[in-house]
């Protein structure tokens, strides 16, 4: 229901921005989009680190995966991450989220105030325990932080956000591919992470659904404040959610990228195709 | 077992056939088509089944190989649990004992026999000894199985969401493992009954087997076909029980949903 809710939300914006943007863009050489199109990036400067990267090496063997990464995400942000299948994106994450230790370098992660973990990641499967009820799957995300009712009531209530409410009793068996993701997600948020990280996780999903997905991501991200991660391979994907995208390539960062355009973005437009051509020759820029 | 008795019902439709098979073979007996001193009529082997009955002689026979059967089962059956959950979750313990126990498992545990009797005569821990040894192993080895195809990833997530060791096990690891629990827990009972047949055949003074090999000598084939026909029905009771708690514990599988 929330979602249906979400997208009609959504549409009365976009028709009047896109009107506007599109005249604006329109009326203006190629070369000065930008002013027009990027009014203001999120502010940063004042703000708190959520992670940070130090010198960051990760070996497997004697074959380097990331090499001596620094990066540096302030809270509140969005990035996405891109690079070529076998870059080390996942080894980013893992290392983030603590499934990994890198080999060499010092990461900085901001906890809670009471030194909680609090950064969560989707992977690019729901990973949803089949023998849970959707809601039981949801409330794994509050393991060690609330039992019983207090979780049951929470676990519900980010159900209701991702539009599964009416879904809380059943076996994740009879689910679609999308609404386990949607689950995951749930999962991922009912906790309310500081830090979430999302390995590819709409990767699996057809073109719709992951639209829709996008739109339910981008507005959980607006309402709930956490540092969202992406790794993605859709290049159109990142430029159309994140504020900064960085390419990963030879183990380094070969682009730090923002985007500094206004939210809703609408697919297509010609802002996000020139940003993506721009990303899509940083990762592929030996071939001219 | 009011659920059991129920589930049997339900499953009417499977013993149509056993009752025409029933049916042809009165009527054989009846015509003279099959000779009494090869095998007794349904009637007559029903009459045995009173007589027996009414002596009590059948109720305390069924009542011990049932008990034989059960503990042995209990003992073997939870001693492979132990192993198979050891060895599943440590690499050590795996390490220390699995190459012995499949060892052990090539041989047929009935090739025992002769060297069990020798050990226990014909006590009850001889039977007991068998059973257990039959059904360890395909618990054993299904408990393994079972704990070693659990999704890795799903236990990467639990670690991710801060899963203790304890509750890692029993909200993903159990549960993940159970199909291949049961799969192990009816094919021990079908050897847990084998098993005790082969003995109390062999080596007993008391029990269905025993009843069976008594009425031989005095030329009772009614009661000979009613030894037969009471094992096959316990054999078919444990296993609707043990579908019955496959059904209950496995509701999330989609195997087991009822539309
Ligand atoms: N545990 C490991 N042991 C050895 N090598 C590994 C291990 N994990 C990852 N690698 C190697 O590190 C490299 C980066 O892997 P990673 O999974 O991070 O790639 P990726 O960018 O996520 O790729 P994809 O887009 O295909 O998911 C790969 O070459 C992979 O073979
Ligand atoms: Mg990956």
């Amino acid at each position: 229901m929330a979602v249906i809710a979400l997208d009609q939300k959504a549409k009365p914006a976009r028709p009047a921005k896109e009107t506007a943007e599109a005249r604006a863009l329109r009326e203006t050489p190629p070369g000065q989009w930008f002013p027009y199109a990027a009014p203001q990036p999120r502010e940063r400067d004042n703000r708190d680190i959520a992670f940070s990267f130090r010198g960051i090496s990760r070996k497997f063997g004697d074959k380097t995966v990331l090499d001596n990464i620094d990066l540096d995400v302030p809270a509140g942000q969005f990035i996405a991450v891109i690079g070529k299948s076998g870059c080390g994106k996942s080894t980013l994450l893992r290392l983030l989220t603590g499934l990994d230790k890198p080999t060499s370098g010092t990461l900085t992660v901001n906890k809670g105030a009471q030194g909680e973990n609090r950064t969560r990641i989707m992977f690019q499967e729901p990973r949803l325990l089949p023998w849970a009820k959707i809601a039981k799957n949801v409330e794994v995300g509050l393991t060690g932080i609330a039992k019983g009712a207090e979780a049951r009531e929470k676990s519900l209530a980010i159900l209701n956000e991702v539009g599964l409410a009416d879904r809380a009793e059943e076996w994740p068996s009879v689910l679609s591919g999308g609404q386990r993701q949607r689950v995951a997600l749930a999962r991922a948020l009912v906790a309310h992470p500081y830090i979430l990280a999302l390995d590819e996780p709409l990767g699996a999903l057809d073109a719709l659904t992951r639209i829709e997905m996008q739109h339910l991501l981008e507005s959980i991200w607006q309402q709930q404040t956490f540092t969202a991660v992406l790794v993605t391979h859709d290049v159109a994907e990142a430029v159309a959610l994140a504020d900064r995208v960085i390419v990963i390539d030879h183990g380094r960062i070969a682009l730090d990228l923002d985007i500094p355009l206004e939210r809703p973005r609408r697919h297509g437009s010609p802002d996000l195709a020139r940003l993506e051509g721009k990303i899509l020759d940083t990762l592929f820029g030996e071939n001219k | 077992m009011k659920s059991t008795t129920q589930s049997i019902l339900r499953n009417g439709t499977g013993w149509l056939l056993p009752a025409l098979i029933v049916l042809a073979w009165e009527i054989a007996a009846r015509t003279g088509l099959i000779s009494p001193n090869v095998m007794a009529a349904p009637s007559a082997v029903a009459e045995a089944f009173w007589r027996l009955l009414l002596s009590g002689e059948l109720v305390r026979n069924i009542g011990v190989s049932t008990a034989r059967a059960l503990s042995g089962f209990v003992i073997g059956g939870s001693i492979g649990l132990i192993f198979g959950l050891a060895n599943g979750l440590s690499g050590l313990s795996r390490n220390l004992t699995d190459t012995t126990l499949q060892m052990v498992r090539n041989i047929p545990h009935l090739a025992l026999i002769p060297l069990v009797i020798l050990w226990f005569g014909i006590d009850e821990e001889a039977k007991l000894f068998l059973v257990a040894l039959g059904v360890f192993f395909p618990i054993y080895v299904n408990t393994l199985l079972g704990i070693q195809s659990v999704d890795p990833q799903l236990v990467e997530m639990g670690r991710v969401y801060g899963m203790s060791r304890t509750t890692l096990f029993f909200r993903v690891i159990l549960p993940g493992a159970l199909p291949a629990i049961f799969v192990g827990l009816r094919y021990a009972l079908g050897i847990m009954w084998l098993t005790l047949i082969v003995a109390e055949t062999i080596a007993a003074s008391s029990g269905l087997g025993y009843m069976a090999m008594q009425a031989r000598e005095f030329l009772l084939i009614d009661v000979v076909v009613l030894s037969i026909l009471i094992y096959a029905l316990l054999g078919k009771l444990a296993d609707s029980f043990a579908r019955l708690l496959e059904r209950l514990t496995l509701q999330w599988h989609p195997a087991f949903q009822t539309a």
